[in-house]
């Protein structure tokens, strides 16, 4: 699995240019699909399992999008300014290696600081792309590029941009070829949704929901954790499973919902962490309130530095989202 | 009967717009704009509605069957003031619907209500005040409307107020009130005079985009489009930079759109992220008919196609605006090329725009 992670975080996807990232999870995914397809915004759609009047439908869905940088303006001195593409972390950019989608490899930098007390804003910052003469340089106005960097393995940990959320990505893909090679039989029908430019405010997730109709909602995304030094105060640790969900910004998790993951972690010894994540939102949030309302919430990967272009996880909490996701699909759902 | 003309202004639509400009139409009582686009639009749509929030929903069908359906947008609602408490004596309190920035607010002459009542927003004159206090932004707590002391009763708590600024024009360039968003609605007109054959024409002139898109949700929901396209007026905050110190790098980097560089194609903003589709389209199509276009600086801002494209099972969208200097104040300056242009391009566009361009995956 850790291959796959590595090829799912290299391939650039930023929010709204998810082309080439669904194209990698359309070819992992295809022979496990019993209907597949993209919608109108590029959400790719996965669908598995029993129709009929008994069974459910369960949304499932991880955003295939990474936070990244659109270019502003080409300056008289031939340097690249940009605006972020989501909630791109600003003191993390400085020095920073990014790459142009068309391969234009490039670097970060700002502005010297003339009043020492002003922030660190994005109008200060520029790409070098190295030219020469800098004007030589073929990049226009939208533009797109992000964090250019190869995945650090360290054994149980695995560090890379773009794990917000391609280990989403990844457990998903996972599950998915374990009920296909385990001939898994599913009782309801599951809708994988591998979602675009959640990064830029949860923007497909909702169309796409629109479009199945879920009974059930469940979100698998990265959040926060609280075990490093002065870190903001969050009950989550790396290391120690997955979380359920309970709240963040733009959702309360149904509490039929959350007691319903607890129970089939416990019942299935598989650890987890229970979440309340103060500031953040995942595509469960909009997901939650389509057509008449679905029931909605999220299973989370532990992960550090988020937003950066070194995020952390432990491998054993990513295998273990997968079982608890897996035992989730199979078992019945209760939701009292 | 469908006039496809060079799509040129003429003299009729600087007239419609100038009619548009000088009428009064803030977010929630677009009444007046909404029976200036009825009357003009009647006499060549298919179908015409107005929805529950105010919305006109027009539709122009194409030659054919199962023809694209495109939506277009442009709101009719200005940011503008609220009455909110009569202090007695012509004096009320007032809040701005919209964006406004309270600083530009002291001493503007302003309409008040659908009887146009003259009245001016007033600041303690600069002989009673302190330096110190003339230092300071002027808040909203201090500033008040006055309309006179005798006619206070001709003024309603929720009258809306808009300034009083009358359309003219110099050469290429058009000075006026709300350009933002009614140059957009006076071409979507002309787009509808001169409809495209090869698709169905849905348009939208929506209501309360100054103060949340909300129109455009309901019209997006109702019309439900295959791709839409929100024709807005866009800041140029194109003013030359005076950096202190450093010639060398001194440079606004941050102008948004430049006056006079013609229509500004979005390919994001703060709402919205452009289906690439429909950029590359509109590019080529810009560049296959020498028209002039820009792109809008990706940044902050939104259009009604933020709304619209998450509705339902979402629409693939794109905003292509006029550029204007000024706007959400007393007088924004647009220049006539640029209007003409935007007009040309989102022709063109959409009269060779192929039936499947959604077939290729985004």
């Amino acid at each position: 699995m850790k291959n796959l992670i590595c090829s799912l975080c290299e391939v650039p996807g930023p929010s709204g240019f998810e082309t080439r990232i669904r194209k990698l999870i359309k070819s992992e995914v295809e022979s496990y699909a019993d209907e597949i397809r993209t919608d109108n915004l590029g959400n790719l759609i996965v669908r598995k399992g029993k129709t009929g009047p008994e069974s459910k439908r369960i949304m499932i869905a991880a955003h295939m999008d990474e936070i990244g940088f659109m270019v502003t303006h080409i300056d008289k001195g031939g340097y690249v300014r940009f605006m972020p593409i989501g909630g791109v972390n600003a003191s993390a950019c400085i020095g920073s290696r990014v790459r142009m989608l068309d391969g234009l490899p490039g670097l970060i930098h700002a502005e010297r600081k003339l009043n020492g007390d002003k922030p660190l804003t994005f109008e200060n910052m520029f790409i070098d792309l190295g030219y020469e003469d800098q004007r030589d340089n073929p990049v226009q106005v939208g533009d797109v590029a992000v964090y250019d960097y190869h995945p650090i393995d360290l054994g149980d940990r695995l560090v890379s941009k773009a794990l917000d959320d391609r280990i989403g990505v990844a457990v998903l893909v996972e599950t998915l070829r374990m009920i296909k090679e385990d001939d898994i039989n599913l009782s309801n029908d599951i809708y994988f949704v591998f979602t675009v430019q959640e990064e830029v405010g949860l923007r497909g997730a909702a169309p796409a929901a629109f479009g199945i109709k879920p009974d059930l909602g469940i979100a698998v995304d990265v959040t926060r954790t609280g075990d490093t030094p002065k870190a903001l105060r969050m009950s989550v640790d790396l290391g120690k499973g997955p979380a359920v969900k309970v709240r963040d910004q733009r959702l309360i998790a149904d509490p039929r919902v959350v007691s319903w993951m607890v129970s089939v972690a416990e019942k299935s010894e598989i650890p987890y962490q229970l979440e309340v994540l103060e500031s953040g939102s995942t595509d469960a949030g909009v997901i939650q309130l389509v057509q008449t309302g679905v029931p909605a919430g999220c299973l989370s990967i532990p992960c550090r530095y988020l937003h950066t272009p070194s995020e952390m996880v432990d491998l054993r909490d990513v295998k273990n989202a997968v079982r608890l996701m897996i035992e989730l699909l199979t078992q019945p759902v209760s939701l009292v | 009967m469908r006039e496809n003309g060079t799509l040129k202004i003429d003299e009729g639509q600087e007239r419609l717009l100038e009619r548009l400009c000088n009428a009064s139409a803030v977010s929630g009582d677009e009444t007046e704009v909404r029976a200036i686009v009825l009357e003009s639009v009647k006499p060549f749509v298919d179908e015409v509605a107005v929805d529950v929030m105010g919305n006109v929903l027009v539709k122009r069908f194409g030659d054919g069957k199962n023809l694209m359906k495109v939506m277009l947008a442009a709101h009719m609602d200005e940011v503008g003031m609220m009455v909110t408490h009569d202090e007695g004596k012509g004096k009320f309190r007032f809040d701005v619907v919209g964006g406004i920035p309270s600083h530009i607010l002291p001493a503007k002459s302003v309409w008040v209500g659908r009887n146009k009542i003259p009245g001016i927003i007033g600041a303690a004159p600069i002989h009673l005040t302190t330096k110190v206090e003339r230092r300071k932004p002027i808040s909203m707590e201090d500033l008040r409307l006055d309309v006179g002391p005798d006619n206070g009763k001709e003024v309603k708590i929720g009258d809306r107020v808009v300034f009083s600024t009358e359309f003219t024009t110099q050469e290429n360039a058009i000075f006026a009130k709300a350009l933002d968003d009614r140059i957009g609605v006076t071409i979507l007109i002309q787009l509808l005079k001169n409809a495209p054959v090869n698709i169905d024409l849905l348009a939208a002139f929506t209501v309360q985009e100054e103060v949340g898109l909300r129109g455009a949700i309901t019209a997006a929901f109702e019309l439900d489009p295959d791709i839409a396209i929100a024709i807005d007026c866009t800041p140029a905050n194109d003013q030359p930079a005076w950096d202190e110190g450093d010639d060398r790098w001194s440079e606004n980097t941050q102008y948004n759109t430049r006056l006079g560089k013609g229509p500004a194609v979005y390919v994001a903003d703060r709402g919205t992220i452009s289906d690439p589709r429909l950029v590359r389209h509109f590019v080529n199509a810009s560049q296959e008919n020498d028209i002039p276009f820009q792109f809008r600086q990706p940044g902050g801002g939104r259009t009604d196609a933020a709304a619209i494209h998450k509705q339902r099972s979402g629409t693939p969208s794109i905003s292509i605006s006029v550029p204007a200097r000024y706007v959400h104040t007393p007088l924004s300056v647009c220049d006539r090329l640029d209007w003409e242009n935007t007009q040309k391009l989102i022709n063109f566009g959409l009269v060779s725009i192929p039936g499947d361009i959604l077939a290729v995956e985004i």
